[in-house]
């Protein structure tokens, strides 16, 4: 039995679909390599992920043509839960895969259904604790983890089986770089000494396509393969590493920071020469809070000695934040630190323990209705939760009610920000990008002065992101305030002005984005850790200064 | 892969140098169950006060730090809402009985086919107190049941299911979970309803929330589905469909006899035949099948609860005080209304009471949170 995979002549199209999902899709994975499959959301990237174990078609329906051998079986003939004990998968939302009730149960899942001996499942559950570091939370209720816990007890609960493939849907889109990271060692040991093949979608490449032996790429239901490199080389979407590459024209063309580095020495001594970039913000950055100017207070925020928390567990321990209109605050830090806890306080959705909190003047607790609206906007985790209507078009038609604006205000917004949706459609068939596009403009409707993002950029494409972060930049001239939590390095360094790191509860770090990420080898982005000592931080200020000195 | 000897403190010894354990969930559901039986055998309101003092005794002494085990206050309160409908409806329903008039109520006069049904009239002190009485009997079963769930997990349960039963099992848990996942949905959601600026009524909220919760679950449901298939979840293993099918005759066949069976044991009109002769046959059976299907399951177990003295202490102080409820007279265990008079203390009862209250001394303690629950 190997552990390879074969698609030949792999069409998928589903019930009601006018068109196939994929299309002739011939391609062989050879045991005991790790391949990244890219492409947009909606390009058939998960269903070619859920090819591999059968979900497709015998649970999600659909016609199936061409054959897909997995180790040596049919799917055709053999369902997912006969091809348990060969394919692992993870799904997006590890949080709805999960059965049991506390880590080392759900562990050991997969192996009772499999019938494995007990003595080896309690072997297995304790290596499996240790590889992923999950020993501290073995008796933990899942529910009370953090996302990139709950993420690494779904690996772990797919790989005590065992399995010789290991398929994985963004993986590492919930994680903060650190966890991430672990996630990724974790899977490259898999593949080097156990001889596993993995495969994984990911939209943030930059964090896997160094890793990757060959590279998928998915686009209108057609899959091209090759390694990494040639891949990288015609792609329209590449990690930073890969674009500061092609604007220097390097090549080989690098796809780790290290190779990078190596090459960039040139890059370097002509960078020196030139003048440092400015920060995103120029204009904002540093300048001192004006407290005297009562009248003037739309868009600040202001939180003295914040202390919040869930029942005894103090989450939050004593938070001093000034963010100012222009300016875009990141804050950061590893999973569970206390980012939407703040964000929510901030928002008014939950009361400080003890502490101030001022926005726009006002306690956002105290704050209903359009005055809240018009004072701070958050959009949550889940943009979802906040959209209700049954389409588009009534979703904005009622932003623009409760907000009292002019109608069509939400639809213009949303046009801005993700074009061409058609406003009949049902909020929940968007992909993740033009749901968070829609939640954006649902709640920039009410013109809020402070706009508050809960991890805007989990599970979106490069494309969505890059009209994501024109937008963010186009608020920021305009005057309003933006704080955001998120994971993603290569965001804040091309959005904010300012970033502050949380731990434990606590500000650590707080200061302009390029002296913060700069001295961090787990925020830097990648640009930062090629170039440093020199202070750039993106391809585009690259570009910028090359362009420039010519 | 490293090997899993993780150097760490020994392990706490509890009082009597027992090791710190979580009791048998089946042991916990014998005990409960037990005192279920018994209370459903009284109305003596000083027996049913020592029940529910029992069960608050050992829920104090062995409940979990967790989520799920304020199931029992919960129930507390589902039986005071219990004990107020039941004396409301005796008092405006049922027939006047005794001989102490309390107050009069307007009567409401129905219509000639509703003879025999009374809406309001004369009401006794009497009729009150039965009332108030039924009432509390179905409280404190309501509270064993209660009990039962916040001293074990109903997850745990499913692990002790005969192998046979575990899909069937699965959905029943599944099943229960989704509600308050479907809780936990609607929390945020309205709190999203916030951030939208709708500060509408209680009912407005619900109705416009209900959707997106609706469908989450739903989504959530069918991921999961999607999850437990990956893995494994139902595996035909090596069983040929004629297996499969006999051992589901065999056991479907048992629980028809045992059901039949018990029909016979109550009903005093029915042949003899139908009593126990048939009830011990349905359960030999359905043993037999469950036995069978067990043995061809591929399924294992993880860390299976360990069934010690303990275990078979607790299962038998709830057995023995079904036992003796069931044997004591009825007319003995029920309150005499007619004429009224002060509930008596009986001692029999009174002691197997006492002794279902073991467990809460003679079970292991609770391993620390943290540790396995």
């Amino acid at each position: 039995m190997t552990g390879g995979v074969r698609f030949e002549h792999v069409s998928v199209t589903y019930e009601g679909a006018d068109r196939p999902t994929l299309l002739g899709v011939d391609l062989e994975i050879p045991e005991g390599e790790l391949v990244l499959v890219v492409g947009e959301t909606g390009s058939g990237k998960s269903t070619l992920l859920r090819c591999l174990n059968g979900l497709v078609p015998h649970f999600t329906g659909g016609t199936l043509s061409g054959r897909v051998t997995v180790a040596g079986r049919d799917t055709r003939t053999n369902p997912p839960r006969e091809l348990a004990d060969v394919v692992g998968m993870v799904g997006q939302d590890p949080m709805a895969g999960f059965v049991a009730e506390i880590v080392e149960d759900e562990l050991a899942y997969g192996m009772e259904c499999l019938g494995i001996e007990p003595e080896t499942m309690r072997r297995r559950v304790e290596e499996t604790l240790d590889l992923l570091g999950l020993a501290d939370l073995r008796q933990r209720a899942l529910t009370s983890l953090s996302g990139g816990q709950r993420q690494r007890v779904a690996i772990g609960a797919a790989l005590t089986s065992h399995p010789r493939i290991l398929v994985l849907d963004e993986p590492t889109s919930a994680l903060d770089p650190g966890a991430a990271e672990e996630v990724l060692a974790a899977l490259q040991r898999l593949v080097h000494d156990l001889g596993m093949t993995v495969v994984l979608a990911e939209h943030r490449l930059e964090r896997v396509v160094q890793y990757a032996d060959q590279v998928l790429v998915v686009s209108d239901g057609r899959v091209r393969s090759g390694t990494p490199a040639t891949m990288m080389a015609g792609a329209p979407v590449a990690p930073p590493v890969v674009e500061l590459g092609r604007l220097a024209g390097w090549d080989p063309l690098p796809l780790s920071v290290r190779d990078a580095r190596r090459a960039a020495g040139p890059l370097r001594a002509r960078l020196r020469a030139l003048p440092p970039p400015g920060d995103p913000g120029p204009e904002a950055s540093g300048s001192e809070p004006d407290e005297t100017h009562a009248d003037d207070q739309a868009g600040r925020v202001r939180l003295r000695a914040v202390r919040a928390g869930y029942r005894s567990v103090p989450v939050l321990r004593s938070v001093d934040l000034n963010v100012d209109p222009g300016e875009v605050l990141a804050l950061m830090g590893r999973n569970g630190a206390g980012k939407s806890t703040l964000l929510a306080t901030m928002a008014g959705l939950r009361a400080p323990d003890a502490g101030t909190v001022r926005m726009g003047g006002a306690d956002p607790r105290k704050l209903v209705g359009h005055a809240l609206l018009s004072t701070v906007g958050l959009v949550p985790q889940e943009p979802a939760d906040l959209l209700y209507a049954t389409s588009v078009g009534r979703e904005c038609g009622d932003a623009d009610a409760s907000a009292r604006a002019s109608v069509g205000t939400a639809a213009g917004i949303l046009s801005a920000l993700a074009p061409g949706i058609d406003a009949s459609r049902h909020p929940r068939d968007l992909s993740e990008g033009q749901r968070l596009a829609l939640a954006l403009a649902v709640v920039l409707a009410a013109g809020p002065g402070i706009l508050l993002l809960d991890e805007p950029t989990r599970g979106l494409d490069y494309g969505a992101k890059r009209r994501l972060i024109d937008f963010l930049h186009t608020l920021r001239r305009a005057g309003h305030t933006v704080v955001l939590a998120t994971h993603d390095v290569e965001l804040v360094a091309e959005v904010a002005t300012r970033v502050a790191v949380i731990a434990d509860g606590e500000i650590v770090a707080d200061g302009a984005t390029g002296s913060v990420v700069r001295s961090s080898p787990l925020f830097a982005p990648q640009v930062a850790k090629i170039l440093t000592p020199e202070p750039w931080l993106t391809v585009g200020q690259v570009a910028h200064a090359l362009a420039g000195s010519m | 892969m490293p090997t899993a000897t993780r150097p760490g403190p020994p392990p706490a010894l509890g009082a009597g140098g027992r090791l710190p354990r979580g009791l048998h969930p089946l042991a916990w559901w014998a005990w409960a169950l037990g005192l279920l039986v018994a209370a459903s055998r009284t109305t003596n309101p000083l027996l049913l006060g020592l029940l529910l003092g029992c069960l608050a005794v050992v829920v104090a002494a062995r409940r979990p730090d967790a989520e799920w085990a304020g199931a029992f206050s919960a129930a507390l309160r589902l039986g005071a809402i219990v004990i107020v409908t039941r004396t409301l409806l005796q008092v405006v329903l049922g027939a006047p009985v005794g001989l102490h008039p309390a107050f009069t109520l307007p009567e409401v006069a129905l219509p000639d086919w509703m003879a025999g049904v009374r809406l309001g009239g004369l009401v006794t002190w009497e009729s009150a107190l039965v009332g108030l009485c039924e009432g509390l009997r179905l409280a404190v079963m309501i509270a064993c049941v209660g009990a039962a769930n916040s001293l074990t997990p109903p997850s745990r349960l499913l692990r002790s299911v005969p192998a046979a039963l575990y899909e069937v099992g699965v959905a029943v848990v599944v099943a229960l979970t989704f509600a308050p996942h479907l809780l936990a949905d609607a929390r945020r959601v309205s709190a999203a309803r916030r951030l939208r600026g709708h500060d509408e009524g209680r009912v407005a909220a619900f109705v416009r929330s209900s959707g997106p919760v609706l469908d989450g679950g739903l989504e959530r449901s069918i991921q999961l589905a999607a999850a437990m298939d990956s893995r494994g979840y139902g595996r035909s293993g090596l069983v040929t469909p004629a297996e499969r099918h006999a051992q589901a005759a065999l056991v479907l066949a048992g629980f028809a006899g045992v059901l039949i069976g018990m029909y016979g044991l109550f009903d005093a009109a029915a042949p003899r035949v139908l009593g126990w002769p048939m009830l011990a046959g349905g359960v030999l059976l359905a043993a037999l099948g469950l036995r069978a299907a067990g043995r061809r399951s591929p399924r294992t177990a993880y860390r299976p609860d360990p069934w010690r003295w303990p275990e078979w202490l607790t299962a038998g102080a709830g057995a023995s005080v079904a036992i003796t409820y069931l044997s004591w007279s009825q007319t003995a265990l029920l309150l005499p209304t007619t004429p009224l008079t002060w509930p008596e203390l009986i001692l029999g009862p009174a002691l197997a009471v006492l002794v279902a209250t073991g467990p809460a001394v003679w079970t292991p303690p609770l391993p620390s949170s943290g540790d396995r629950p």
